[in-house]
């Protein structure tokens, strides 16, 4: 028996999108109990489906053709309010970013009896107990706390288990699940999963699933459509498509996903790049007249060195003080104590015309493509700005700055192209043609390619991986997954609450984590287990 | 606890902040040339030096300058604003006098701006584009664009002259001896005018900031899963994206309290309105030294104040400031 069953769905797109329908001729059913695994990359239209079923279309979308069958009936085509009657209540839906989904300025136990007064169930009294059994449920910590608490107070991973509580407020037969853990740290994500995994088990209710990471599909998919330009290009078993995927593009999605296949650490004896001696930083926040401020410490006496040519991956969750460690090696932040020697210059101690100086040999490729490039300034002058003002004479600098655009493979022309002219995946190859362009001893490459689909991430990686062949670069390489950095990284650091936990070569770190927290962090990994098999 | 001790440690760097501000404002009124010994004098027909010389020593003018800074910071720590010889009258007494008028004043154009500004900006959001909206936008800015005497003095031509209908200038009918309901009928009539033209122009900014904040939040993240749970559009309107949308309309609105004494200066002095805008306009004309410094103070302790009390509604709005740390 199928919840829902969508038959020929096409959705238009407004005007001047650069395609007319976001989706098109889609049929699918998931049926009770079932958890189906919608995957795309990101404009692929997998959530288009979800937002029609919902009722939640951005303005301008429109349902063009087809059916989405519920309940015995076509949910497209019924009246706003019997649309609304259904959300919360019969289909329910959780979404990607918990820090921005839930309103902040209102209690959570106030988010959560708003379903039961939305569809004007049970007595206020009632329905505070009721939230107070869902938070139970869903397993938030100390719940008489929690309903009083507001969503500032809770980390990512509890409002992500207050958005499910929410969502299953009215005990939905359809759950939407729109990425609900791609924001998420890996341990976060993998208890989040099992969450899901129990509830639909205890509750027979019927998953949606969309998500653009087939580890996070191994892990919890009953089947799997793959969708490509707002079109199926595949479906079957979860199984059938992990394992024998029939059409092209599901085979280079896969074959794009960084296995878990770890490259033997080449040997480097080279003198060091980067050399961290006891590297400290913390941070006080609050504190005033009459209160103490509270101390973090983001980088609590941590010593490291990177060798010449070498790519050292540091991985942790987010808090771990990782990018914290990044930006005081390019003295973005300026370290409590501790030296930070790169080439022979101790960075962390130079005066600040000293370190504008030396700032060139230290260069930084930032996470988000789209905000790190100014987007009123051609590419040319993105990459030509700093040796300029490192003393490269103009006509030097504009050569190289072709021949780099060469080098990232985006032609030398391209430099008279304006940033919003290129993809986030070209952008980020700007990125690290600016960073060469200062010819840097150390490039440090925060969250690289985390904003990246899977298919442009591997080409991303492909190309760091040739750059760093050719130039004998090091590469301190910050990345919270680790399926990324075991496939880029000679050696790996973990760190966890400001500290070193763990450091050595990729090899005996993924196969045989000495430290706790490395361990929970591997086995945390989503399709953890599919990716051995598929070696 | 955590409120109580913030409004300690922010009363007691009110204390200071209006300490600097007071002897600024002394070395300010100092820079200015002329004093009040040489208008009086003038004025009495006879620039007699010995006369002058007298007045100064009367007023305390001959002293060294620190001893007049010491001797009126001295002074405002009692509570002391000195004694107005243009008006002799105590300065406290002349400005307590004129403070109610002012503040009715102010405080009544404030609400109406601030009320029917969100209400309309609410009005104007919810019908984006069509033409209600156009409507709003466009009254909000013609009163935006308004130089404010010029409504005042429209305001007082058609509505009391030509038309008759409402006072044109004045705090009550002077001389007519009402007493209880009838007098506070007659304030309220006098009052409807300055009111008005005073709050059009913070009632268009309020308009405009509660039109855009509305829009914004109207597509963050969680209107959408206020949606996905099935609310009423006007559920989550009032209770998802007004709040939200509020936070700055509230820091705007304690700017705006901040002026409430010193902001309706022009005002008052087109509707002959008795408060302390006119009185300190007055005293600037004449060289009233000690009034001045008054009704600086007093509009400083005002602006002080009232941050502090915008702060504390920001709070209780959002509960992440104050608790955060």
């Amino acid at each position: 028996m199928s919840v829902l069953k969508i038959t020929d769905l096409s959705i238009a797109l407004p005007q001047g999108a650069d395609r007319a329908f976001a989706v098109q001729d889609c049929s699918y059913q998931i049926a009770a109990g079932e958890i189906l695994c919608v995957v795309g990359e990101s404009g692929s239209g997998k959530s288009m489906t979800a937002n029609a079923v919902m009722g939640l279309l951005p303005e301008g979308v429109t349902v063009a053709t087809g059916t989405a069958e519920f309940g015995g009936k076509d949910i497209l085509t019924v009246s706003d309010a019997e649309q609304r009657a259904l959300r919360g209540d019969r289909i329910a839906m959780i979404f990607q970013e918990p820090m921005t989904a839930l309103n902040p300025l209102m209690r959570i136990g106030d988010q959560i009896a708003e379903v039961f007064e939305a569809h004007k169930r049970h007595t206020p009294a009632e329905r505070r107990a009721k939230a107070l059994d869902l938070i139970r449920e869903v397993q938030l910590p100390d719940p008489e706390k929690i309903i009083r608490a507001y969503p500032f107070q809770l980390s990512g991973g509890q409002r992500q288990r207050a958005m499910i509580a929410m969502a299953l407020a009215l005990e939905p037969e359809l759950l939407i699940a729109d990425e609900p853990t791609t924001a998420l740290d890996v341990t976060t994500q993998a208890q989040i999963l099992k969450l899901i995994l129990d509830l639909r088990d205890r509750r027979g209710m019927a998953v949606m699933f969309i998500t653009h990471d087939f580890g996070v599909v191994a892990e919890i998919a009953d089947r799997v459509i793959v969708m490509r330009y707002g079109e199926i290009v595949e479906r079957g078993t979860a199984t059938e498509v992990l394992e024998a995927p029939q059409h092209d593009y599901t085979k280079r999605l896969l074959a794009a996903i960084p296995s878990g296949l770890v490259a033997a650490s080449s040997e480097v004896a080279k003198a060091p790049a980067l050399e961290i001696r006891n590297l400290e930083k913390t941070y006080r926040v609050g504190g005033g007249l009459f209160r103490q401020p509270r101390e973090v410490r983001a980088i609590d006496t941590v010593s490291l060195s990177i060798a010449r040519g070498e790519v050292l991956g540091l991985v942790g969750e987010s808090g771990s003080g990782k990018s914290t460690l990044g930006r005081a090696v390019v003295r973005l932040v300026t370290p409590d104590a501790g030296e930070v020697i790169v080439g022979g210059t101790d960075m962390a101690a130079l005066t600040a015309s000293d370190l504008r100086a030396a700032r060139h040999k230290v260069q930084m490729v930032f996470q988000d493509p789209y905000a790190s490039l100014n987007p009123r300034h051609r590419v040319m002058r993105a990459l030509t700005d700093g040796p300029i003002a490192k003393g490269v004479a103009k006509d030097k600098a504009r050569a190289r700055a072709r021949e780099l655009m060469e080098t990232v493979g985006l032609g030398a022309d391209a430099v008279d192209r304006f940033p919003h002219e290129f993809s986030g995946g070209q952008r980020q190859r700007i990125g690290i043609a600016r960073a060469l362009a200062m010819d840097p001893e150390l490039i440090i490459a925060d969250e690289a390619v985390s904003a990246l689909d899977v298919s442009i991430q591997a080409q991303v990686l492909d190309l760091l991986r040739d750059l760093r062949l050719r130039f004998d670069l090091s590469i301190l390489f910050i990345t919270h997954d680790l399926r990324v950095a075991a496939q880029l990284c000679d050696r790996i650091a973990v760190m966890q609450k400001g500290k070193l936990v763990e450091i050595g070569p990729v090899s005996e770190v993924f196969l045989n984590p000495q430290h706790s927290y490395t361990q929970t962090l591997l086995a945390a990994v989503p399709g953890g287990g599919w990716g051995q098999a598929a070696q | 606890m955590a409120i109580a001790g913030a409004i300690l440690s922010r009363l007691l760097k009110a204390a200071i902040t209006l300490l600097a501000i007071a002897i600024l404002n002394f070395f300010l009124i100092h820079a200015a040339p002329g004093d009040p010994a040489t208008v009086l004098a003038g004025e009495a027909g006879a620039a007699d030096p010995q006369m002058i010389a007298d007045l100064k020593a009367r007023f305390g003018l001959d002293q060294p300058f620190y001893v007049q800074l010491l001797q009126y910071v001295g002074n405002i720590m009692t509570l002391d604003l000195g004694y107005s010889f243009r008006q002799g009258q105590p300065v406290l007494d002349l400005i307590l006098e004129r403070l109610p008028a002012t503040l009715i004043l102010t405080l009544t154009a404030f609400w109406i701006s601030l009320l029917a500004g969100v209400a309309l900006g609410v009005a104007a959001s919810a019908r984006v584009g069509k033409f209600t909206d156009s409507l709003i936008t466009g009254t909000a800015l013609l009163f935006y664009a308004t130089p404010l005497y010029w409504a005042a003095l429209m305001a007082v031509l058609v509505f009391s002259v030509q038309l008759g209908w409402l006072p044109g200038f004045g705090y009550e009918t002077v001389g007519s001896g009402y007493a209880g309901l009838t007098r506070i009928w007659d304030i309220l009539l006098h009052l409807i005018l300055p009111a008005l033209t005073l709050g059009l122009f913070f009632m268009a900014v309020y308009m405009r900031m509660t039109r855009a904040s509305m829009l914004e939040v109207g597509q963050q993240d969680f209107v959408k899963t206020a949606r996905a749970k099935g609310l009423a559009p006007s559920i989550i309107r009032r209770r998802h994206i007004l709040r939200n949308a509020l936070l700055p309309v509230v820091t705007l609105a304690g700017l705006q309290a901040g002026q409430l004494v010193g902001g309706a200066v022009l005002t008052e002095t087109v509707f002959a309105w008795p408060g302390i805008g006119r009185l300190m306009f007055e005293s600037l004309a004449a060289r009233d030294y000690n009034t001045i410094l008054g009704v600086f103070l007093v509009s400083a302790a005002m602006v002080i104040v009232f941050n502090i009390i915008t702060d504390l509604v920001y709070r209780l709005i959002d509960p992440r400031i104050g608790q955060k740390a």
